[in-house]
């Protein structure tokens, strides 16, 4: 997700709201699916742009209701356990065989995961 | 001989212990039933018959040798394929994931196996573990055992028909806002969500960390307790792992069944849990639960959970918003499916186009509501709020179980309905209305059968406090031993 619009937070900006609205509600436009797509990289088909914009509208028209609930001042949940970091013997520990490993790959070269072209430019 | 395939796990493991039954034999006639009956239910993925009657001669061997057996020593079990097994195919129901072999064994994997439980193989599921139908699986939809026009709950609905079908005594499913109880329920058999962190997830695929959790499927409270002793427990290669003793489930199963009362239990009925959107089939069924309930002594009272009204807004931006992050390991490098890698195409390109063909629509659907709920602008009026939300719903759970030891509802608004008869997104999601609130609080909940509506079966959800799992096992089987299991119809 390398070129996604990042800010300063590390969240990436979608449509054309740059400001946190103040009740979470909108349309989602083809555009807007358009770009959530791309941002998670899923290469939708014409068709889907279409099916997914209505849907998506729905759904988080919905799910906007938990703005309806007063809230300022409660600390948010992210998980439900209480925890704090959980830390081990620094030792070393047999891995996983690099062919049993490499076996489940797509494609394979010199002992290493082959990827399609990264960078922009011509190799 | 009785039918083995009729038979509960703990009778099937006192037979192969006490050498009245090989557990070959057992793992055989599983086997056969598979055979005859699944194309019809489609329960399975992935049948491992070699693999199924090797660990059951192990147990046999092990026997001879006069090895003492482990409680559920040569029983069968079937496995939801979103847990990994070495060298065995896992596609967590999605094509991205087709032909995968993982090199490694889940924890609860590992557990079974070394408990000398008998996996027979893997079972369907919606996609990643996103539905409430199984009809997401991108291998085509499990029928469920009472009407095989219907849907067997999901996501966890392979595991549930397997069990319901006589297919496997045992299952495991896994559990984010419901896929574990709402199967249960609609197909008239138990099943547990344990307490979050309760059972180690090393090993899941991962679909909403803060809220998945593994759980048993058993037609019995019994047999339920009985897998669930064997799977929980810390695990130090899962950091949310609740380094705790494993609640005394198995103990509160057997005495709540034993005593024959509820004396002195406290039992909250949620007052948000009930009334408009439910079936009245599935709420005259409940109501005469609760009535059981009180005949065994319990002590019934009205509670009331305001925010509960909010968990289902609130699960549908938390599970979605972690599913977006997730799913983004899968990206045509590591394992899995490729596509468009024709030497032109960039890597990114190659991904895109790779997600697209891998999956299915509801998966698509929720990575992008993640991916907007996430979203610099949105992410504090949605994510943030969400996760306030959730904290509210944790206080609401706190406050009634000051009033009440366990909790019940419904398990689910409506009983099982037709194949292909829910298309809407959001009317499917609103089949997780009862049980999404203890997944968001992490606490345990339970689904028992509790009788019939319209010939189709119906649950009652018993929840407990974090880490009194063994309180959702002693009120089902008290409630159990009281009404009785219900006999499923043959599938023929």
């Amino acid at each position: 997700m390398s070129d996604a619009p990042a800010t300063s937070d590390g969240h990436v900006t979608v449509g054309s709201t740059d400001t946190a609205p103040s009740a979470p509600a909108g349309r989602i436009s083809r555009t807007d699916v358009a770009h959530l797509a791309r941002l998670a990289r899923l290469a939708v088909s014409d068709q889907e742009l279409d099916v997914f914009a209505e849907q998506l509208d729905v759904i988080l028209g919905a799910v906007a209701r938990v703005s309806e609930v007063a809230a300022a001042d409660i600390p948010p949940t992210s998980h439900a356990v209480p925890m704090t970091n959980v830390y081990r013997a620094d030792e070393v520990q047999p891995c996983l065989p690099r062919e049993d490993v490499l076996a489940g790959a797509p494609d394979v070269e010199d002992n290493k995961f082959r990827v399609p072209r990264i960078l922009a430019e011509e190799v | 001989m009785t039918d083995l395939t009729r038979m509960s796990a703990s009778e099937i493991a006192a037979l192969v212990a006490g050498g009245e039954v090989a557990a070959v034999e057992v793992a055989q006639a599983h086997l056969d039933r598979i055979t005859t009956i699944d194309s019809q239910v489609h329960a399975f993925l992935h049948v491992d018959t070699t693999g199924a009657l090797e660990a059951a001669k192990a147990v046999d061997t092990a026997r001879a040798n006069g090895t003492v057996l482990g409680p559920l020593a040569g029983v069968p079990l079937a496995m939801k394929d979103v847990v990994v097994t070495k060298g065995l195919p896992t596609t967590a129901g999605s094509k991205i994931l087709e032909g995968w072999h993982p090199p490694y064994d889940a924890t609860i994997t590992e557990r079974i196996k070394n408990a000398g439980i008998v996996m027979l193989g893997k079972t369907n599921m919606d996609e990643f573990a996103m539905g409430s139908s199984t009809e997401n699986s991108a291998y085509g939809p499990t029928h469920n055992p009472w009407d095989l026009s219907r849907i067997p709950g999901g996501s966890s609905g392979g595991s549930s028909a397997a069990v319901a079908a006589f297919e496997a005594p045992l299952s495991i499913g896994t559990d984010t806002g419901g896929s574990i109880r709402q199967p249960a329920a609609v197909t008239g058999i138990v099943g547990h969500k344990p307490t979050y962190g309760g059972v180690s997830r090393y090993g899941l695929i991962a679909f909403s960390s803060s809220l998945d959790q593994a759980g048993p499927f058993g037609r019995t409270v019994l047999d339920t307790a009985l897998l669930h002793e064997v799977m929980g427990g810390y695990d130090p290669r899962d950091s949310t792992s609740i380094n705790a003793p494993v609640p005394p489930v198995v103990a509160a199963a057997r005495e709540g069944a034993a005593a024959g009362s509820l004396a002195g239990v406290r039992v909250g009925v949620v007052r948000e849990l009930s009334g408009e959107g439910y079936q009245p089939g599935v709420l005259a069924a409940y109501d005469a639960a609760v009535g059981t309930l009180r005949e065994l002594g319990a002590e019934v009272v009205e509670v009331s959970c305001p925010r509960f009204e909010y968990a289902l807004a609130a699960y549908y931006l938390i599970a979605p918003s972690e599913c977006s992050s997730n799913l983004a390991r899968f990206d045509a490098v590591r394992y899995g499916l490729r596509v468009g890698d024709d030497g032109a195409n960039s890597l990114e390109e190659v991904m895109s186009l790779t997600r697209e063909a891998g999956f299915g629509p509801e998966v698509k659907r929720r990575i992008m509501i993640g991916t907007y709920a996430l979203s610099s602008g949105y992410y504090e009026a949605y994510y943030g709020q969400a996760q306030k939300v959730r904290t509210l719903i944790a206080r609401d759970f706190a406050a009634a179980f000051e009033r009440a030891d366990v909790l019940v509802s419904p398990s689910t608004p409506v009983v099982a309905f037709g194949i292909g008869e829910v298309v809407d997104p959001l009317t499917m999601y609103r089949n997780d209305l009862c049980t999404l609130p203890a997944s968001l609080a992490g606490t345990p909940a339970i689904s028992v059968p509790c009788g019939l509506s319209e010939g189709l079966p119906v649950g009652l959800q018993i929840m407990a406090p974090a880490l009194a799992d063994d309180r959702c096992y002693r009120v089902a089987a008290a409630y159990e031993a009281a009404a009785g299991t219900l006999t499923i119809p043959e599938v023929s």
